[in-house]
């Protein structure tokens, strides 16, 4: 029964092959959600660093500033960005709003996310 | 018909009882401006004798012959070759997604047309309520009660490009969803609501967008979808403020 529908096909949700755009939402949506929520189990460990006393602390606000730390963090921000503003596409379009231009939402809402990263970027590279 | 030629590779699916699918290529020489349909037909009259597929009408009237062609889900009898590949490339047609294969590229419809059924889908619709709310002027009234073959022509290709019918047999899918949004505008029938406002109805629905984009028939089953939840909460308010 292979091509009849089955939860072990999850899979092939990622495969943008032959797709339209509401697909590449789609997926962008799932790997972002997975990137924020491994980024929470993240989190939530190194604060408890910090019940481990100053000198752990210390340490670990040195690594945060380590480069490669800065860059899983701008992915972070990247990854909130892109959840947020095409989630707010998906739920104006579920209810009817916009249906017709989800594209174009879609589109729109990425180019301002481009924008928004690239703004958080240069803060943390280069400003803070 | 043009007089110019392509030579062209079809690599079809098939599939015969238990046997897993694997494909097969066929080189033709067809005309560009033939359809995908008439490319498998000729396969199947100078080829193979054995390769099995659906079709009928030959107009899009029927939606028999709904397959993927280069993993886009398509009605082949209206599918230019020239569309979808060119001279010396190469065509792959498989059956649709998400529907057991009975043989080849046959499918067994058999419980989506059960479902759309459940919908109570129309087979035929009054002229003046056909077109879709942004389909301004599409049919001027004329003051006649003309009625007119609904949209969808059950070809599933809906089904078969909708990520979330891929990995829920449960979920209705979108032609069941769309059928049941045209019901409720047609007929106010609030039993509808048993059906669609469920976690396998309308809420199932992720806005993949997919249905639309290759629905040949312009149901638009997404933003019959969306429409449809508008409904499903329009009533649920009522409800909640006593309205049966």
């Amino acid at each position: 029964m292979a091509n009849q529908p089955s939860a072990s096909k999850f899979m092939r949700w990622f495969d943008p092959r032959n797709r339209q755009p509401g697909t590449w939402a789609f997926i962008l949506n799932r790997v972002t959600a997975l990137g924020l929520t491994l980024y929470l189990l993240l989190h939530l460990f190194m604060l408890g660093k910090l019940a481990q006393g100053p000198q752990a602390y210390n340490e670990f606000i040195a690594l945060a500033k380590t480069p490669l730390i800065k860059i899983g963090e701008l992915l972070v921000v990247a990854a909130g960005i892109i959840h947020g503003l095409n989630g707010i596409r998906i739920a104006l379009t579920s209810f009817g709003i916009g249906v017709n231009y989800q594209r174009q939402i879609f589109w729109l809402l990425m180019a301002l996310a481009a924008v928004g990263i690239a703004a958080f970027g240069y803060v943390m590279f280069f400003v803070a | 018909m043009s007089q110019e030629r392509w030579n062209i590779t079809m690599i079809i699916s098939k599939k015969k009882g238990e046997e897993p699918a694997h494909f097969q290529s066929f080189k033709l020489e067809v005309d560009p401006e033939e359809y995908v349909l008439d490319a498998v037909e000729r396969v199947w009259a100078f080829h193979d004798r054995s390769l099995t597929f659906r079709h009928a009408c030959h107009h899009s009237t029927c939606g028999a012959c709904g397959m993927r062609v280069n993993g886009v889900e398509k009605l082949t009898c209206i599918t230019l070759v020239r569309s979808v590949t060119h001279n010396g490339g190469e065509m792959k047609v498989e059956p649709l997604r998400n529907f057991p294969v009975v043989s080849d590229l046959v499918v067994d419809m058999s419980d989506f047309y059960n479902r759309m059924e459940e919908a109570s889908a129309a087979q035929v619709v009054p002229v003046r309520k056909s077109a879709l709310p942004y389909e301004h002027d599409l049919f001027p009234d004329d003051g006649m009660d003309h009625e007119r073959l609904t949209d969808c022509i059950e070809c599933g290709c809906c089904v078969s490009a909708c990520p979330i019918a891929l990995t829920t047999p449960a979920y209705l899918g979108p032609a069941v969803l769309a059928a049941a949004q045209q019901t409720h505008s047609l007929s106010g029938k609030p039993c509808i609501f048993d059906l669609v406002d469920t976690a396998d109805g309308v809420w199932r629905c992720h806005s993949g967008f997919e249905c639309t984009a290759v629905c040949p028939s312009n149901v638009d089953p997404a933003w019959r979808i969306m429409d449809m939840r508008r409904r499903v909460i329009g009533h649920r308010i009522k409800h909640l403020f006593g309205a049966k």
